[in-house]
């Protein structure tokens, strides 16, 4: 008896122990991200010389609308928007147009052509950063958003390809066959019975290239030079690497801290309402 | 119902196959090209020089740096994420202890499941910059802060220990995502396994090491490749988050940023395509590397 008794204490301090673990992980990724908010209220002084523990004097929302409109922040979070969704929608498309071609059809240069997308995994994006960068130059598009979108959906092709063409893989036969015998065209087939039955592997890698795109950097910050017209076209990510480089002593630090509350909340907030979802879609590369 | 299969074939393919080889194929093949030219962008005339980007590179201190900067990384950074993202993946599936012979879960696993992964939804950017106010080098540095209140004086993080910050800040935004996907590893692990060990009366710790990263070991070698490819970039962090953009005088330097510099601010071509093919060649060499000896592990098995 004594000895189960002890068994079960050693196994209380376990448990004790592997709560103090989790609850100190757990406050190393809150606390940044809340010192980040409350920073936004402070001011410049209580940033330097306060407690960066302490909460804000009084609480200033009017570093929140310097970040919006002087520093851009606005400009840059709707050009994220305009961009992000565009290119998303276009990698989605395109993307399962091929990836369903290439599962379901047999044709001459089939197993060429998925190579050819799956070879794009393997090479980082730096390998091609110069010469991409002319090649934007020379179609006259650099500096455009419509440039941005082509290349986002270019980079983002082979894994959505590779993923959803694996999935259509495993879509039935049967329900395919009863709409070719019903008279539907391939296209037909393909928006309003094979994209449906996909939708599964849709959402979760719709939700895989939502991020990566929104929360690309060295694309925009290579293919969106600055300059006073250029600025404009900028992108939330670069913008605010932008401002956060430019701030010295003299700079207005809680408008930094709101501009990258403005960029941290909402990906917090939808993060809580699609967890779930969000987690599978970005775990799903790896599981694959 | 064949006729109209290749219209349609090429219809749904051309698009996609364009914007393919226009912005990634063809800029892939001209990096190969363009970096045995002297091409500085200025003009448009350059001549061939064959090797001898690859030979400036060699003879490029901030090159070798850069490179034993990423075995530093390509070292640290899977070998902490991986030992952490396994320690709470099985404190989450498996910390609450048995219950009827049944493993299961501490209390708020779910929670910190939820807050773990947060990090992972955030631009690398944005989290680069915040961690430039933890470690700030006066006291208005969160860290440097803490740090006062056990009488330590004001650490020049970026300054003196700029690699290792910036790896606190790749392990801080990549451990949940690991954990996630250790944890879905853990719970496909069948009941009667672990029934079988706590009958057996193994602890925790025995069964931790002895059943659990064992039977993982699969998701433990894709984390690896993933971590590793991870390590072989760096360049956001790099970028906001050091000194001069890899400063100080290179201290803490990736060759995506040398890359970048090279070729986009000084529009030297030329030697920009070169680093390109050298980064791309060890990325390469690693992941094959990675999943040879893989392999041979899981024949021994």
């Amino acid at each position: 008896m004594a000895n189960k008794s002890e068994k079960r204490n050693s196994a209380g301090v376990l448990n004790k122990l592997s709560h103090v673990a989790l609850a100190v992980w757990a406050i190393l990724i809150i606390y940044p991200l809340v010192f980040t908010f409350l920073a936004a209220f402070k001011s410049n002084t209580e940033i330097f010389i306060g407690n960066p523990f302490a909460l804000p004097s009084h609480w200033d929302f009017a570093s929140f609308g310097r970040a919006w409109t002087e520093a851009k922040v606005g400009t840059y979070f709707l050009n994220s928007l305009i961009v992000v969704s565009i290119s998303t929608f276009g990698t989605m498309l395109l993307g399962a147009m091929a990836a369903y071609v290439l599962a379901r059809y047999e044709f001459i240069g089939n197993r060429f052509i998925y190579f050819l997308f799956i070879a794009g995994l393997a090479f980082p994006v730096y390998l091609a950063l110069t010469p991409l960068y002319i090649v934007v130059q020379e179609l006259g598009l650099l500096g455009t958003h419509t440039g941005l979108i082509l290349v986002y959906i270019a980079y983002s092709l082979p894994f959505t390809v590779f993923f959803l063409a694996a999935f259509f893989k495993t879509l039935p036969n049967a329900v395919a066959e009863a709409a070719m015998i019903d008279g539907a065209s391939h296209t037909k087939l393909f928006f309003r019975v094979m994209m449906p039955m996909a939708k599964p592997g849709l959402i979760s890698i719709t939700i895989f290239n939502i991020i990566g795109q929104w929360n690309q950097y060295v694309l925009p910050v290579s293919l969106l030079p600055g300059g006073a017209e250029g600025q404009e076209k900028w992108l939330l990510t670069q913008g605010i690497a932008n401002i956060s480089t430019a701030a010295g002593y003299q700079a207005d630090w809680p408008a930094l801290f709101a501009a990258l509350s403005i960029a941290i909340i909402p990906m917090i907030i939808v993060y809580t309402i699609f967890q779930r979802q969000i987690q599978s879609g970005l775990t799903a590369g790896a599981v694959k | 119902m064949r006729q109209g299969k290749y219209p349609f074939v090429i219809g749904f393919l051309i698009a996609p196959l364009a914007l393919y080889g226009m912005f990634v194929l063809r800029p892939i093949a001209a990096a190969v090209q363009v970096s045995m030219t002297n091409w500085s962008g200025l003009s448009p005339n350059f001549d061939f020089v064959g090797l001898e980007n690859f030979q400036k590179l060699l003879d490029d201190d901030k090159v070798w740096l850069a490179a034993k900067h990423h075995v530093f990384l390509l070292v640290t950074l899977p070998v902490i994420t991986i030992a952490l993202a396994l320690f709470f993946a099985f404190l989450l599936n498996m910390g609450g202890g048995t219950r009827g012979g049944m493993m299961t879960g501490v209390w708020g696993s779910k929670f910190y499941r939820v807050v773990f992964f947060l990090p992972q939804v955030l631009a690398v950017v944005i989290v680069g910059v915040i961690f430039g106010r933890v470690y700030a080098p006066d006291g208005s540095g969160v860290l440097n802060r803490f740090l006062e209140l056990f009488g330590v004086d004001a650490v020049q993080f970026m300054a003196e220990y700029g690699l290792w910050s910036i790896l606190g800040v790749l392990v801080w935004q990549a451990v949940g995502f690991y954990v996630v996907l250790f944890a879905a590893g853990m719970s496909s692990i069948p009941a009667e396994i672990y029934e079988a060990a706590v009958m057996d009366g193994a602890s925790r710790v025995t069964i931790f090491f002895r059943v659990t990263i064992p039977l993982l070991m699969e998701t433990v070698k894709v984390a690896w490749v993933y971590l590793g490819i991870l390590a072989m970039d760096a360049f956001a962090l790099v970028m906001v988050l050091s000194i001069d953009e890899g400063g100080p005088d290179g201290a803490t330097t990736v060759l995506p940023v040398q890359i970048y510099k090279s070729g986009i601010r000084e529009s030297d071509y030329g030697y920009a395509s070169a680093l390109g093919v050298a980064l791309a060649v060890f990325t390469i060499i690693f992941a094959v590397l990675s999943l040879r000896g893989g392999k041979r592990n899981a024949v021994e098995h």
